[in-house]
């Protein structure tokens, strides 16, 4: 044995003496993940929050998170001698006298956007794929809380500059939370330690942003993990896959070498973005005074449909009984981004209630194969999307010389009108897929190869698709309308009452489907041919 | 259709294509070459990174096509940091996907739910373990730690009441009383009608009894616009006429939407914008909202001149300024 593989071994027993590790390790070592691109968004997630925490450390060395009133002497010119805020100026210390620090300032704004993004992405892929239905539900509601603290934590990170941009959008956010009904004058005056702007804000939400969300999305991404480790990763379906198998490559080495090089890969992307694509400048933008502010005030992109929805608001507020509600804060800012979050929470035990589905699924959907999934998302999409155009609303406008209230209008209408069509549309389109694939399926790909016919008629010949294509494209399930106990014709009052019809017409709306080519018809035609 | 339709069969995992690398070892130590100079590159990008940190002065700027004016070591050190970096991930992975095994591997997969019998051994397990702490049986035990539990989420509320002062009516009063002097921002100095032509746009704030320092808090409901129109502009009540001054009108400049600084004067329409929301609002209407989510308009000052011809305010504002709160009346 050579001295190398003596010492190896040596540390191998000791570790294991006391913690047993070497049977979890060999059985886990060789862990099986299936490969696909779309497997790496959730992974770019990951790794922009170890970069985040890392650029983020760097970054407390220098910020001093307090707003008290000091004289700026550094080495930023135009601010000289200006009165500004400790963490402003700290702030500009960091992008102009540290070493690298406006570097790690942009790594760390960046890997903020590019989180949010591979989350969102990440989420998308999971939609509309259906890989939350049983068993994975949990990591679906574990992955709501993320998306929605991962908002919370952004806008918290880029409020503690306590630049004339942040500052407007806390103000923004102090207007919310005194918009609440009966307490929120108090909330107000408990999260400011007073009347607006104060002294404490930005050193309390320091904490939040640095101790105690970073805490709770350690715990909850670990949890997420294990889930994923113990549950094992779903697959798309394909020749040789099937749910009671996964299929793929081991962990040890392809998976690791993979993975602990696209960290690298990202890592490397966004340190290329912090140096060369400034974003934020905020020594541009002043110190933060409650009677100034910038025009073409922007939040970064996650929150902009959240600020497109109370720009669109229409200007409702109810006055009775010496009281005031804020319809028009209070329904974009809080109660529809309630309804939406919840909703999306809520979607894999409404999905299952509508299809009846109770059993486990490891292998992917192809989105097209469940039209109203899909076009449910595409619908959500829309109205994202929408309301972020309105966040935009002045930016487009002085792009492309329109006006405000137009564009406000456009997407006061485009809100309710728009998402709806995008449902049919889609679902349409996800039913002519259907349609294409079964085509394909029963009469072969088209292979542009014209041949006359004896009684000179031109056909085009159509190659057969491969074994492997065919049990592709017709391996899924496709599911029945479920039927609602006791029939109408019997005069019978339906057991299962309103409830029992509206999930009988949404479960029919389900169903629609193009019906899945079988061999029966394939071997039909075949002889028909010849 | 009685018999049953046949559907297609899974064919089985596809045979295993090998790659050159595989088979060929010419092909292989080229893979291997490729990986060292991946990361090669790595170690380049790190020797740059190093090398501006030590060498490039920090407040060089040069100018670069659409990056504009640029910080040449932030970015020499960017640009490094990337190539160190994202070179030992693609030689990582381009190793893995060369050189490594890529035959595909197949484990079998357990449903989740663990079997009959350790369910129901669980259920007895927990029953068992009740019994032995007589919870059945001791309500006492039990609703006195249910009422415990229930009081503990109660201290948290309590310890956190010392967050801010109460609100009072501080939402409800700004700095501005009968006789208050109109002082620039900035500048703080007095100003008098004649400084303001017509078509001009002033912020004010209001003077502060002497040895009181002013505040962001002071500044965040008592930030005031002026606007000098022609008076012949204005379509206002007989009573706000009397608020506007030879043609000068005040408005608070805090939003009675969600508070941001009311900034954008469009000189032609005479209206007011708010550059977050949108809000439109029309001076000569006593700044009613013409569009936008603003649902008031913003309180006005009823401003006049005091014995020196300065600007004064009249009396306090009649409402809270600012963004909307419950016990707003109006």
């Amino acid at each position: 044995m050579s001295a190398k593989n003596r010492i190896a071994s040596g540390v191998a027993g000791y570790v294991d003496d006391r913690t047993g590790a070497a049977k979890w390790l060999k059985k886990n070592l060789t862990k099986v993940f299936p490969d696909h691109w779309s497997f790496m968004l959730g992974e770019i997630a990951l790794y922009s929050f170890i970069i985040l925490l890392l650029s983020g450390t760097f970054l407390t060395f220098w910020f001093d998170p307090s707003q008290r009133e000091v004289i700026y002497n550094g080495s930023y010119a135009p601010l000289s001698h200006v009165t500004m805020s400790a963490s402003y100026a700290s702030t500009l210390h960091i992008s102009f006298d540290v070493r690298g620090g406006l570097l790690m300032r942009q790594i760390h704004h960046w890997a903020a956007l590019i989180f949010m993004a591979a989350i969102v992405a990440h989420l998308l892929r999971v939609f509309f794929t259906g890989a939350f239905r049983k068993p994975r539900e949990f990591n679906w509601l574990i992955g709501v809380g993320l998306v929605t603290l991962g908002i919370v934590e952004g806008f918290l990170g880029y409020s503690l500059p306590d630049d004339l941009l942040s500052g407007t959008g806390i103000r923004i956010a102090e207007a919310i939370l005194q918009a609440i009904p009966v307490v929120g004058s108090y909330l107000s005056f408990f999260a400011f330690g007073g009347a607006f702007p104060g002294h404490v804000f930005i050193p309390r939400i320091y904490t939040v942003h640095v101790l105690l969300l970073p805490g709770i999305f350690l715990a909850l991404i670990t949890i997420h993990l294990m889930l994923v480790w113990y549950q094992k990763h779903t697959q798309y379906p394909g020749p040789g896959r099937t749910e009671q198998n996964v299929v793929g490559y081991p962990l040890m080495p392809v998976y690791m070498a993979k993975a602990g090089g696209f960290f690298f890969i990202v890592f490397g992307v966004t340190a290329f973005l912090g140096g060369v694509a400034s974003i934020n400048p905020i020594w541009l933008y002043g110190p933060y005074t409650p009677g100034q502010i910038s025009a073409g005030s922007q939040p970064d992109w996650y929150m902009g449909w959240l600020d497109g929805l109370v720009r669109m608001s229409p200007p409702i507020e109810t006055h009775a009984f010496g009281h005031t509600i804020s319809w028009n804060i209070l329904l974009p800012g809080l109660i529809l981004p309630g309804i939406l979050f919840t909703g999306m929470a809520l979607y894999p035990f409404i999905e299952s209630w509508i299809t009846g589905d109770k059993r486990e699924h490891h292998l992917l959907d192809r989105p097209r194969n469940v039209p109203n999934r899909t076009a449910l998302g595409a619908m959500s999409l829309t109205f994202m999307m929408i309301s972020l155009i309105n966040g935009g609303n002045d930016i487009i406008a002085t792009h492309f010389h329109l006006t405000i209230n137009g564009i406000m209008w456009f997407t006061r209408i485009g809100l309710i009108v728009v998402p709806p069509i995008a449902f049919v549309i889609t679902k349409r389109i996800c039913l002519s897929l259907q349609r294409a694939d079964r085509e394909l399926v029963l009469h072969g790909k088209e292979t542009g190869r014209l041949v006359m016919l004896p009684h000179g008629e031109f056909v085009e010949v159509h190659e057969p698709i491969s074994a492997q294509k065919a049990w592709t494209l017709t391996q899924h399930l496709q599911p029945e309308a479920l039927m609602v106990e006791g029939a109408d014709e019997n005069g019978v009052r339906n057991p299962a009452g309103l409830k029992g019809k509206i999930r009988a017409r949404i479960s029919k709306a389900n169903a629609e489907q193009v019906a899945a080519p079988t061999l029966t018809e394939f071997k039909e035609l075949e002889g028909g041919h010849h | 259709m009685s018999n049953e339709l046949q559907k297609f069969t899974d064919p089985g995992l596809p045979a295993h294509v090998h790659r050159k690398a595989d088979s060929d070892p010419k092909a292989a130590k080229a893979a291997e070459k490729q990986v060292a100079i991946l990361f090669l590159l790595s170690a380049i990008g790190t020797v740059m990174l190093i090398g501006s940190y030590i060498f490039v002065k920090s407040n060089k700027f040069i100018y670069l096509p659409i990056l504009g004016d640029t910080n040449l070591q932030q970015l020499l050190l960017g640009v490094g940091m990337a190539m160190s970096l994202f070179f030992i991930g693609m030689g990582a992975v381009h190793w893995a996907k060369t050189l490594m095994s890529d035959t595909e591997v197949i484990a079998q997969r357990h449903e989740m739910r663990s079997e009959p019998e350790d369910r129901t051994d669980f259920v007895e397990t927990v029953k068992e373990q009740a019994a032995l702490a007589n919870l059945g049986r001791r309500t006492l035990i039990k609703r006195s730690l249910g009422l415990s539990l229930g009081l503990i989420g109660l201290s948290p509320l309590i310890l956190l009441r010392d967050l801010g002062p109460l609100p009072k009516n501080q939402l409800a009063t700004t700095d501005w009383a009968k006789g208050t002097r109109l002082l620039t921002d900035p500048g703080d100095r007095p100003i008098k009608p004649s400084d303001l032509e017509v078509g001009s746009v002033a912020q004010v704030l209001p003077a502060l009894p002497t040895g009181t320092e002013r505040t962001l808090e002071n500044i965040g409901k008592d930030a005031v616009l002026l606007i000098r129109l022609r008076p012949e502009d204005f379509q206002l009540s007989p009573e706000r006429l009397s608020w506007t001054h030879e043609g000068i009108i005040a408005f608070s400049k805090i939003c009675s939407h969600m508070g941001c600084a009311v900034a954008l004067y469009e000189q032609q329409t005479k209206h007011l914008l708010c550059p977050c929301h949108q809000s439109t609002f029309d001076v000569t209407r006593a700044a009613k909202v013409i569009f936008g989510p603003a649902a008031r308009p913003l309180p006005q000052l009823a401003i006049t001149v005091d014995a020196e011809g300065y600007l004064v305010a009249q009396q306090p504002f009649t409402e809270p300024v600012g963004p909307s709160f419950w016990e707003r009346s109006s």
